[in-house]
């Protein structure tokens, strides 16, 4: 008998007849993993927090039967349904850090967990919440108890979370996304303790996922969802390794892949950076002492040659975001930048200008990076307004026409606003903003990580389109490996601020010279097995 | 020029708070009705015909001679003889009612101020003016006053605001400290000090008030830049080259503006109650003018006479009355949960 098993679950919001989730069977054995992958909007979420009636305002659900062990609990009160959040179902969010209360020590956020659901003395509790961190390889020590949320990492923050959701010893464990907003070598040791404890435990766990590589390692069966329906469900091995959906296989082939195009022989060099460093202030000593300051990027060099793609590479805090404001002269930086022998670290905000032309960005979040109240063509028009005040209404249309078509969105979107378009065609409207001017550089900063993997696939091949064409030259910032194996031709790789690897993208792949390079190939690749590093 | 689908959506919500719409349009009414309070109520006719020929006497002054009278002096057309003069070779169209703020009722019956009756619907002040008539000139000063002064302070502050959130550093530092000490001078006192060697007059009180009201939307401005200025779209206005003051101006401020404005409804209030309880202790708008605080004050000083102090009041309290209805309903219609449940249908 599986612990878990739910039964035509239909959700909807405003119309019935339009469900997010429509008609979902699922089964949770005992002491398995079940991995539910979707891309966003997909539902998985959803179904999800409709076990545990977290479901959003305006959400209405359905459902045939819910029932655990085997006792249908659909029909339960909600004072008794409530006892089963955190009592036998546990729950752990994607983001931990708003997650956690932030004025409550982990002592008190482990407690309240406890308090809930058992009647405890003071001690007990205690001691329950030191066996509960031990549990998650955390130190159980007076310092960890009396920390703060904003005290820990996002990795200890994470173990925080699931400290609390074994708190009750649940037989259930609804793992939403647990690790996306992880750096990957962090990613690695929390699923490993998810792994351990669901073997030490006999626990269920239902991992809610996008990422195929991730689940395929660690899941024991999976549910790929795609709007609102399961379209594909079996043991791990066999869905990922033979999908008898369309979908799903879909899905497994939008994994970056791919090389890019080769470069012709002795491209020229377009832009150099020498010795690039950014400080920000820090904690001031004592009352009218001196600032500290933190070195963000701290004597990065590199050089960007005509037609190629330097990719940067580095977990959250390692400083690539800096190195493409800096090289934008966005803020204040020391060393050298070299555009077209053009040094511009000698150039003051008005002599720059003219400049910015040749160099261009887009950035990760495809909803902040468009004003909410320009149309797409306004958006676009605006380079052209500062740099090509000859141009006329009519031409500067002709050229926003243009270049939409040729970042691949409809004919009729110059008129429309940034919210009637995906997250995917926001990022191909950043990009055809950019491409205005006909810059020779554009740096990317993240321009893939916020969009699910099919429209990523999309993204890259007009980047690479778009690079053949015009002879573009990209620096592309990225946290994911696989897609900067995909479109780079060299690679940098930062930590702290500084480059610790920097070569041909083939060489350090296949032969990494660093032990952190090595470490971050072996999180993104280790993976999926079928897709061996050397490939 | 078309509204972007926000502002639109703004104004969708705005509209199914029933309350804040038809405050909305009743205010509009009474204030523009009131803004042309020589046609509703003057000592002067509207449109004069004499011996075939027309004169409006609410544009041009006429010596009496023109009538037929004796004197060079401009017409009294409310005395008896040079009405009789124009009736008799013509007609006059009076407005409804037949006093201007300071007309002086020479004709009581009973020592001023008067009840209401007939002649004067709501009674007439201590010194026999037509308390309706004051109250319909002293609406249209106190929006207007409150209405200038409420989009010079927001400019100020606006501008001021946007200046120190997209600089920061010791720009930001320095304005914040100037606005804290500024802001805690005492109005009220340095108004009696300098009204004692100057007698303000519209435009020097307003600048007087203006001096020291500017200072409201600076902190939210402030924080709204602070927000914005490093959301990417700025971020990719300035890597474009854009200068800053279009980046402040087309990218920036349309969003920061959503805060501001719901905020301008009840400045506007506090404007007019400002001016009002100026009014009312004597140190506002000159003698004479027609002023809500000025009658209040007349009805405190004359409790005997009841209307004077309740139609200033029930004219004070429906006109803040509206404002706060439309402010509230503006304030709703700029947040977004309220404006996203009202998409969804739900009831605000």
């Amino acid at each position: 008998m599986s612990l878990l098993s739910v039964r035509d679950l239909s959700i909807w919001f405003d119309d019935p007849s339009k469900p997010a989730v429509d008609g979902v069977d699922l089964d949770i054995e005992a002491g398995r993993m079940l991995a539910l992958v979707g891309e966003s909007g997909s539902g998985k979420s959803l179904t999800a927090l409709s076990l545990i009636d977290l479901l959003p305002p305006g959400a209405s659900r359905q459902v045939a039967s819910l029932a655990l062990e085997g006792e249908d609990v659909s029909g339960w009160p909600e004072a008794r349904r409530r006892a089963l959040r955190g009592g036998r179902i546990g729950t752990i969010f994607q983001e931990p850090l708003t997650a956690l209360n932030p004025l409550h020590k982990v002592e008190k956020q482990i407690g309240e967990a406890i308090r809930v659901h058992q009647r405890l003395g003071r001690e007990a509790v205690r001691r329950r919440c030191r066996e509960l961190l031990a549990q998650v390889d955390l130190p159980a020590s007076e310092d960890m108890l009396a920390r703060y949320p904003h005290q820990l990492s996002g990795g200890q923050r994470q173990r925080v979370m699931i400290a609390m959701a074994l708190a009750n010893d649940p037989q259930l464990l609804i793992a939403d996304e647990p690790t996306t907003a992880l750096d990957v070598t962090i990613q690695e040791t929390i699923l490993d303790l998810l792994k351990r404890l669901q073997r030490e435990r006999h626990l269920s766990i239902l991992l809610i996922s996008h990422d195929l590589g991730l689940v395929g390692r660690f899941a024991e069966e999976v549910a790929v969802m795609h709007r609102g329906r399961i379209v594909e469900r079996g043991a791990t091995e066999q869905v990922l390794n033979h999908p008898r959906d369309a979908y799903t296989r879909h899905l497994l082939d939008s994994e970056p892949a791919g090389r890019p195009d080769p470069l012709p022989a002795d491209p020229p060099v377009l832009l150099r950076a020498d010795d690039l460093a950014v400080h920000f202030p820090g904690r001031r000593r004592g009352w009218l002492g001196r600032r500290d300051t933190v070195a963000a990027v701290d004597g990065v060099s590199f050089q960007v040659h005509r037609g190629e793609t330097l990719g940067v590479v580095g977990e959250s805090g390692s400083g690539k975001s800096t190195v493409a404001l800096a090289l934008l002269r966005l803020i204040q930086a020391r060393g050298k930048v070299v555009l077209l022998d053009q040094p511009l670290h000698e150039l003051g905000a008005r002599a720059l200008r003219p400049w910015r032309r040749h160099m261009q960005v887009v950035f990760q979040d495809p909803y902040g990076s468009l004003n909410p109240r320009l149309t797409v063509s306004q958006a676009v028009e605006e380079g052209l307004r500062v740099h090509h005040k000859e141009l006329d209404a009519g031409q500067r249309a002709t050229r926003v026409r243009d270049l939409l078509a040729e970042v691949g969105l409809p004919a009729d979107s110059g008129d429309r606003y940034p919210h009637e378009f995906s997250g995917g065609q926001r990022q191909r409207i950043a990009i055809a903003r950019a491409l205005v001017l006909e810059p020779d550089l554009l740096i990317l900063d993240e321009p893939t990580s916020a969009l699910d993997r099919s429209v990523q696939a999309q993204v890259l091949e007009l980047l690479k389109t778009l690079q053949r064409r015009h002879g573009l030259s990209y620096v592309f910032i990225s946290h994911d490996l696989k897609v900067v194996r995909a479109i780079s031709h060299r690679l940098l790789v930062m930590r702290h601020g500084k480059v610790v690897e920097h070569g041909d993208t083939d060489r350090v792949f296949a032969n990494p010279e660093d032990a952190y390079t090595r470490r971050l190939i072996d999180a993104a690749f280790s993976r999926d097995g079928k897709q061996a590093v050397a490939q | 020029m078309e509204l972007s689908p926000i502002w639109r959506r703004q104004w969708h919500t705005f509209r199914r708070n029933r309350r804040g719409l038809w405050s909305l349009y009743l205010f509009l009414v009474l204030f523009v009705l009131s803004l042309g309070a020589e046609f509703v109520a003057n000592d002067k006719p509207i449109l004069v015909r004499y011996q075939g020929e027309l004169y409006m006497p609410v544009f041009n002054v006429y010596p009496e001679t023109t009538f037929g009278g004796l004197f060079e002096t401009e017409a009294n057309y409310r005395d008896p003889y040079v009405a009789e003069l124009i009736n008799d070779d013509g007609w006059m169209l009076w407005p409804p009612i037949h006093y201007s703020y300071d007309t002086i009722n020479y004709d009581l019956q009973v020592p001023a101020p008067a009840p209401p009756s007939a002649e004067n619907w709501l009674g007439t002040d201590d010194q026999g003016r037509d308390v309706l008539a004051r109250l319909i000139h002293g609406f249209r000063l106190s929006v207007l006053f409150g209405l200038i002064l409420t989009v010079a302070a927001s400019a100020i502050g606006i501008v001021v605001g946007a200046v120190q959130g997209y600089y920061g550093g010791w720009l930001d530092l320095a304005g914040q400290r100037f606005v804290e000490v500024w802001s805690s001078m005492p109005i009220l006192y340095l108004i009696i000090v300098i009204s004692s060697f100057v007698v303000p007059g519209f435009w020097t009180l307003l600048l007087i008030l203006l001096l020291f009201s500017w200072m409201t939307l600076v902190d939210l401005v402030r924080a709204e830049f602070l927000r914005a200025r490093n959301l990417d779209y700025v971020r990719a206005a300035q890597a474009l080259g854009v200068r800053t003051p279009v980046i402040l101006f087309r990218h920036m401020l349309p969003n920061a503006m959503v805060a501001t404005l719901t905020y301008l409804p009840f400045v506007l209030n506090a404007s007019v109650i400002m001016l009002t309880s100026l009014d009312f202790i004597g140190f506002g708008l000159p003698p004479g003018s027609p002023s809500l605080g000025e009658l209040l004050g007349q009805g405190k000083a004359n409790l005997h006479a009841p209307w004077l102090g309740l139609s200033a009041f029930v004219t004070l309290a429906l006109m803040l009355s509206l404002l706060v209805f439309v402010g509230e309903a503006v304030r709703d219609a700029f947040d977004p949960r309220k404006y996203l449940a009202a998409e969804r249908g739900e009831t605000p």
